[in-house]
């Protein structure tokens, strides 16, 4: 892991949003990070199955997404995110945690391009996949603090 | 779902009790998502700024997962409004496109049908801020109906 996503990612799930889901950091290597998310009542999107809200998903995806364009960087800059898109493979089992393995498969010189799988016991065995494109210094405000 | 959840769902549109619908999603009011028909009947989906839904504090803006779970949540609400069925829809894919970060004022979203089929529906969702000409996010979606 760079010192760069060990700094990113305790500002990532620091965010207020983030800390409100209580996503954590799990792993990261290469260009991938690992982030999760562990189911609470409050996250649920569907009250009679206890199934965790897409939202939640969505969140967590982007979150993780963000975070691995930050693997083949140095420095932090602001990064925002274009577009994002979920396909539901299947409903995610209620009370287990959801993890996001994503990818940053392309770091352009403007644009980061990654994907991600989410998944809870099986990484093979995916919940849900992500397709996301980002701006890179997307404005003057740094992730990670301070003013480029 | 099972249809219980729907048959209780469709009482409390019948009744129009808007809270009652978010109150049943533990999500939905965790976010703090408001609902209400424009004079026109159609449902309009608000989100009254609040501190926890930030993912940008510098700028600040709302995180994008906010943006999207207001979206998705408006859009399966939406679908299970104007359908009579018992069978709860399931999102297969979800797609948004961002146009503009997300300050912090309360976020509205709209959501029109764009195809019933007997399997699948089609959904166009937008959020706007100050102006509604100029939209936040826009995103589609698909539901398995059955």
């Amino acid at each position: 892991m760079t010192p760069l996503i060990d700094r990113m990612q305790q500002w990532f799930v620091s965010l207020p949003h983030c800390a409100t889901l209580g996503l954590r950091f799990v792993d990261s290597a290469e260009n991938w990070v690992i982030l999760a998310v562990d189911w609470r009542e409050e996250l649920v999107g569907n009250p009679a199955t206890g199934v965790l809200h897409g939202g939640v998903i969505t969140s967590l995806v982007d979150t993780c997404s963000a975070l691995s364009a930050f693997t083949g960087l140095e420095e932090a800059e602001a990064m925002a995110t274009l577009d994002l898109r979920i396909d539901y493979l299947k409903p995610a089992q209620p009370q287990q945690t959801v993890f996001c393995r994503a990818e940053c498969y392309k770091l352009g010189r403007q644009i980061a391009f990654t994907r991600a799988v989410c998944y809870q016991q099986d990484m093979n065995n995916p919940i849900a996949h992500g397709l996301a494109t980002f701006m890179r210094a997307s404005s003057r405000a740094v992730l990670g603090g301070g003013q480029a | 779902m099972t249809s219980d959840y729907m048959t209780r769902f469709l009482a409390l549109r019948d009744a129009k009790d808007y809270h009652g619908i978010i109150d049943s999603i533990p999500y939905a009011r965790l976010l703090g998502v408001e609902m209400s028909e424009d004079g026109e009947g159609n449902l309009l989906f608000t989100l009254p700024f609040a501190e926890r839904n930030v993912g940008n504090p510098i700028l600040p803006a709302l995180h994008g997962g906010v943006i999207g779970g207001f979206l998705e949540n408006a859009a399966l609400i939406h679908l299970m409004w104007i359908r009579e069925s018992l069978e709860p829809p399931k999102v297969i894919d979800f797609s948004l496109d961002y146009l503009k970060s997300g300050r912090p004022q309360p976020l509205f979203a709209r959501c029109s049908l764009t195809k019933q089929g007997k399997r699948v529906a089609h959904m166009l969702i937008e959020a706007w801020q100050e102006d509604a000409r100029q939209p936040v996010a826009v995103a589609r979606a698909h539901f398995l109906l059955a």
